[in-house]
C-alpha cells in the first residue's frame, strides 16, 4: 500500500514537466505553429532559472527569469515562423541546438565550483491543511510542491479557454483555417505570436520546475528528452488539455514505477528500466491516428 | 426615379506581378437590387470584390459606402460599414459547428469572467438564438450545433450567408454562389436572394452562368480584362448579348458536333462497388461500356456515387469489387500513373484538391503527367527548357490567361486554372476522356473552348466519358446519356430519347419516368 502511494504520488511529480510542455505546444499548435522546440525552451528556462535565483539567492526571480526565458525563446520562434516563415521544424530543430549550446557553456562557465555560488534551494512541499490527511489520496494528490498544484489548475483553465472562451475559438480558428479567420477580421499574425508566446510561458515553467522543483540545480542536458515526450503526449491527447494531462501522467506513471523498482530488481539494468516510460511514450501513440490542427505548420501570407 | 448608391467604386486599380487586375473600375450598387457581374476568368471580378471587403488594397480608387468615404484597410472595415461577402471557395471551418463558425471574431460572452476581453464565458445559446431568429426572418434553414463538415454545399452557403447577416450586413457579395449548388440548391438561393432584396439588402452576384443573370439581376455589368466594359438590363439583353459582351465577341453556345461513329469498347466497367470516405456504400454494382469515338454523359444529381466511380476508374480509390477494363485490359487495381498511361486523361472534379498543385508554376504543372519521360527528363534530371517549351506552346494553343509561365497556379483565376487542367490532360495521346465537371466555374468563352476540345476529342477516335450535374452540359454534348442515382446507373437512353424532362425525373429518382417513353415516340414524330 505505502509503495502504491509513494509511486502514484512520484507520477504526479513526473507528470509535471510534460504536461506543462505539452499544454506550451498546445497553445502553439493550436494556433498553427509547429513548436519541437519545447525541450530547448525548457532546457533554456531550467538554467536561467537557477543561475538567477542562485545568484540573486531569490528563488522568486528565478521563477521570474526562468519564465521570461521561456517567452523570449518562443518569441524567437515565432518571428522566425511567422514573420519570416522558415520552416517550423527547421526554426525548432535550431532552437534545440541553441539551447543545449548555450546551457552548456553558461554551466561550465558560472554553475560549477569554484564559480557556483550554491543552489537556493527548492520550493518547499505545501500540504494542503485537511485534504491532506486523507488516507491515500490526501498524499497522493494534496502534498505536492507549488509547480505540480499550478499544472494541475492550468488543465482545468487551458480547458476553459480552449473551448468556451472567444480566445480559444480564435485560437483554434487561426490553427484551422487562417484565410478564414482573416476574413472575419481576426488578426491571424497577433493570434499566432500571442499564443505561441504563451506556450513559451509554459515551456519556461516546465523548466523551473526541473531546477527549482525537482533537482535543486543545473545540469547538462538535463531536460532529457522531456520536452519531446511532452509533444507526444499532446499528440497522444489530441491537442486537448485534458487528453495531454492523461498522456502525461501514464508516462509519469512508468517513470515513477521505474524509479521505485529500481531498489527491487537489482539483477536488471537501471537503463533498461529507464527506456520504459519512453518505449511505453512511442507504443501508446501509434494506437490513435492523430488529427493534428488542418493549418498546423503552414505561414500565412496575407493577400 | 433616381435612387441612393449604398456602394460605390470609384477609378478602382489593383496590380499583381505582371497583371493589371483591376483598371480604373467604378461599380454603382443600389439598395435593395441584385447587380450581377459577369466577366471571363480573370476578368478581375473576385479581385474587385475583394477590394470591397479590405483583403486587398487598392493601389488606386475610393470606395464610398452610403455616401461616406471608407478606408478598406482591413476586413473590419467592410464589416463595420456593412458589407458581407460570401468566397468563391467558402470560408467555413468544417470542424467547428454552425454558431462557432457564425459567431467566430464577434462572440458574446456571459457570467463573472465576461468583462475580461475575450476571456469570459461564450453565449452560446444567446447565439443560436440569433441565428435561428435570422434563419426565420430570411428563411434559412439551419441547425446551428451541425458541425460544417457534414453539411452539403448548399446549406454550407447558408451558413455564409448568415454569418454575414449576423454581422448586419445590408450589402452583400456573392462570388460564383452557384457554381457549386444542384439546379435545386440554386432555385432555393434565389428564392432566399430575393426574400433578402425585399427587406432591404443590395446585392453583388457573380456567375458564369448567363441564364441566371436573365432570371435575377436587376441590372447587370459586365467586366472585361480588368476593365468595367458596361451594363445591360435583363430586360433587353440576350444570353448571345451577354456572352458577345463578356469576349469581345460572338460566342457559339450551341455546341456543334456531328453524328457519333462508334467503334470498338474502350471502357468496360462491370458491376462496380465502391465505397465512400465514410467507408459507406458509394457505388453500388454499375456496368457501363464507352465506345472508342463516343460521349457518354453521366447525368446525376451531385452526391449520388459520381465521385467515386470516377476516382475508382481513374485508380484514385479501391474498387470493393468488380472489374474495369480499358481497351481490353483489366485496370481495377492499377495505380493512377498506370491508369494515365494506358491513354486516360482525367478532368477531376476538384480542381484545387486533385487538379493542380497550387504551390507549383504554371509549367510544372502543364508537365505533370509526363515530367519523367523523355523529352522532359533524360533519366533522373528534368529538362526545364523543355518543359517551359512545351508550357509556352500549351498555354497559347489553350488560351490560358496567365501572367507569365512561372506563375504559382494558385494565382490564377477560377476558369484559368480549369484550362491548365484540360490543356494538361489533352496533350498525351488519348484513348479515353474521364471528365468530371469539366466547364464549373468556367466562362462561356472557354466552355464554348472546352467543349470543342471534348467533341475534338470523340471524333479523332477517344472514347468520353463526361459527368456533370449540368443537365444542359449533358444534353448538349452526350450521345448517349447515363442516369445515376444512389451509386446506380437508372437509365442509359440514346440522346434522341433524353427529353430534359424525362432526365430531370429520373434524376430525382422517380422510376416513374420510365412511363414517358410512351409520350417519347410521338414527341419524336
Ligand atoms: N493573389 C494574386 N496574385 C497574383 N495574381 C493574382 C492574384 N489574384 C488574382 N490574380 C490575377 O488577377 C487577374 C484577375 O483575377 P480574378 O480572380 O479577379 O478573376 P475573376 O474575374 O474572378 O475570374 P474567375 O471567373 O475565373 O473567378 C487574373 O489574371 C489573376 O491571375
Ligand atoms: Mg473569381
Amino acid at each position: 500500500m505505502e509503495l502504491v502511494t509513494t509511486v502514484l504520488q512520484l507520477a504526479l511529480t513526473t507528470a509535471t514537466p510534460i504536461a506543462l510542455g505539452a499544454y506550451a505546444g498546445l497553445f502553439s499548435e493550436r494556433s498553427g505553429v509547429v513548436n519541437i522546440a519545447i525541450e530547448g525552451m525548457m532546457l533554456m528556462a531550467a538554467m536561467m532559472a537557477s543561475f538567477v535565483s542562485a545568484y540573486t539567492n531569490s528563488l522568486f526571480l528565478g521563477v521570474v527569469a526562468g519564465l521570461l526565458t521561456g517567452a523570449l525563446m518562443a518569441g524567437l520562434h515565432a518571428v522566425v515562423s511567422i514573420k519570416y516563415k522558415t520552416d517550423q521544424i527547421i526554426s525548432g530543430t535550431v532552437i534545440n541546438f541553441l539551447a543545449a549550446g548555450v546551457t552548456g557553456h553558461l554551466y561550465q562557465a558560472y554553475l560549477v565550483p569554484p564559480r557556483w555560488p550554491g543552489s537556493a534551494g527548492t520550493f518547499p512541499a505545501m500540504p494542503i491543511p485537511v485534504l491532506s490527511d486523507i488516507p491515500i489520496i490526501g498524499p497522493i494528490l494534496f502534498d505536492h510542491q507549488p509547480i505540480v498544484y499550478i499544472m494541475v489548475i492550468l488543465t482545468f483553465v487551458i480547458h476553459y479557454v480552449l473551448w468556451y472562451t472567444p480566445w480559444g475559438l480564435r485560437m483554434r480558428a487561426v490553427g484551422e483555417h487562417p484565410r478564414a479567420a482573416d476574413t472575419l477580421g481576426i488578426n491571424v499574425y497577433f493570434t499566432r505570436y500571442a499564443n505561441v508566446m504563451i506556450g513559451g510561458l509554459l515551456a519556461g515553467l516546465a523548466g523551473i520546475w526541473l531546477t527549482l522543483e525537482w533537482v535543486g540545480s543545473f545540469n547538462i542536458n538535463m531536460t532529457n528528452g522531456r520536452g519531446f515526450i511532452a509533444l507526444a503526449a499532446l499528440i497522444f491527447g489530441r491537442w486537448t488539455p485534458f487528453g495531454a494531462f492523461g498522456a502525461a501522467l501514464l508516462f509519469g506513471l512508468a517513470n515513477a514505477a521505474q524509479i521505485r523498482t529500481q531498489t527491487m530488481f537489482p539483477q536488471v539494468p537501471a537503463e533498461f528500466l529507464q527506456m520504459l516510460p519512453y518505449l511505453l511514450t512511442i507504443l501508446v501513440a501509434t494506437l490513435r491516428r492523430p488529427i493534428p490542427p488542418a493549418a498546423v505548420g503552414q505561414p500565412y501570407e496575407k493577400a | 426615379m433616381t435612387k441612393t448608391p449604398v456602394l460605390e467604386a470609384r477609378g478602382l486599380t489593383k496590380r499583381f506581378p505582371g497583371v493589371l487586375a483591376n483598371d480604373a473600375v467604378d461599380l454603382t450598387l443600389h439598395k435593395g437590387e441584385v447587380l450581377a457581374m459577369l466577366g471571363e476568368n480573370g476578368a478581375g471580378k473576385t479581385t474587385l470584390m475583394n477590394m470591397l471587403y479590405g483583403l486587398y488594397r487598392p493601389d488606386e480608387g475610393e470606395i464610398w459606402v452610403n455616401g461616406r468615404r471608407v478606408e478598406m484597410a482591413s476586413p473590419n472595415e467592410a464589416i463595420h460599414a456593412g458589407i458581407g461577402m460570401v468566397h468563391q471557395h467558402f470560408m467555413l471551418i468544417p470542424v467547428m459547428t454552425v454558431t462557432e463558425n457564425i459567431m467566430l471574431g464577434v462572440e458574446e460572452t456571459r457570467g463573472l469572467l465576461s468583462r475580461i476581453p475575450m476571456l469570459g464565458r461564450i453565449n452560446r445559446r444567446e447565439v443560436a438564438g440569433r441565428i435561428h431568429s435570422l434563419s426565420q426572418q430570411y428563411n434559412l434553414a439551419v441547425n446551428p450545433d451541425d458541425f460544417i463538415r457534414n453539411l452539403p454545399v448548399g446549406i454550407q452557403q447558408r451558413v455564409e450567408i448568415i454569418k454575414a447577416l449576423y454581422r448586419h450586413a445590408d450589402i452583400l457579395i456573392l462570388d460564383e454562389p452557384t457554381a457549386v449548388l444542384t439546379p435545386q440548391e440554386a432555385e432555393e438561393l434565389f428564392v432566399i436572394m430575393r426574400n433578402l432584396t425585399q427587406q432591404g439588402v443590395s446585392i453583388i452576384f457573380i456567375t458564369h452562368k448567363l441564364k441566371e443573370v436573365l432570371r435575377v439581376a436587376d441590372r447587370i455589368a459586365v467586366m472585361r480584362q480588368g476593365r468595367m466594359v458596361g451594363t445591360a438590363q435583363p430586360a433587353t439583353a440576350t444570353e448571345a448579348s451577354l456572352a458577345e459582351m463578356m469576349v469581345g465577341r460572338k460566342v457559339i453556345l450551341q455546341v456543334k458536333k456531328g453524328e457519333a461513329h462508334p467503334g470498338q469498347p474502350v471502357l468496360q466497367v462491370q458491376d462496380l462497388y465502391v465505397d465512400d470516405d465514410r467507408r459507406q456504400p458509394a457505388v453500388q454494382g454499375i456496368s457501363l461500356e464507352v465506345r472508342a469515338g463516343e460521349i457518354l454523359g453521366v447525368a446525376g444529381v451531385q452526391g449520388n456515387g459520381q465521385r467515386e466511380l470516377v476516382e475508382a476508374l481513374t485508380g484514385l480509390r479501391p474498387a470493393r469489387s468488380g472489374q474495369v477494363h480499358i481497351g481490353g485490359v483489366e485496370t481495377t487495381h492499377y495505380l493512377p500513373r498506370q491508369v494515365t498511361e494506358s491513354g486516360v486523361a482525367h478532368i477531376p472534379e476538384d480542381r484545387e484538391k486533385h487538379g493542380l498543385v497550387m504551390a507549383y508554376t504554371v509549367a510544372d504543372n502543364l508537365c505533370l503527367n509526363r515530367y519523367y519521360l523523355p523529352p522532359f527528363a533524360q533519366g533522373p534530371v528534368l529538362n526545364q527548357t523543355q518543359i517551359d517549351d512545351e508550357a509556352r506552346t500549351l498555354v497559347q494553343k489553350f488560351d490560358v490567361r496567365t501572367p507569365s509561365i512561372y506563375t504559382h497556379a494558385g494565382n490564377l483565376s477560377g476558369g484559368n486554372k480549369q484550362k491548365v487542367i484540360v490543356a494538361r490532360e489533352f496533350s498525351h495521346p488519348v484513348r479515353l476522356l474521364i471528365a468530371n465537371q469539366p466547364t464549373r466555374g468556367v466562362d462561356v468563352g472557354s466552355i464554348e473552348f472546352i467543349h470543342n476540345q471534348i467533341v475534338s476529342q470523340r471524333d479523332q477516335g477517344s472514347a468520353v466519358l463526361l459527368v456533370s450535374a449540368e443537365l444542359d452540359e449533358i444534353l448538349s454534348l452526350s450521345d448517349r446519356v447515363a442516369v445515376m442515382f444512389h451509386g446506380q446507373i437508372v437509365k442509359v437512353m440514346p440522346i434522341a430519347e433524353a427529353s430534359r424532362e424525362k432526365v430531370g425525373l429520373l434524376m430525382a429518382g422517380s422510376a416513374t419516368a420510365d412511363t414517358d417513353e410512351q409520350v417519347q415516340p410521338q414527341v419524336i414524330k
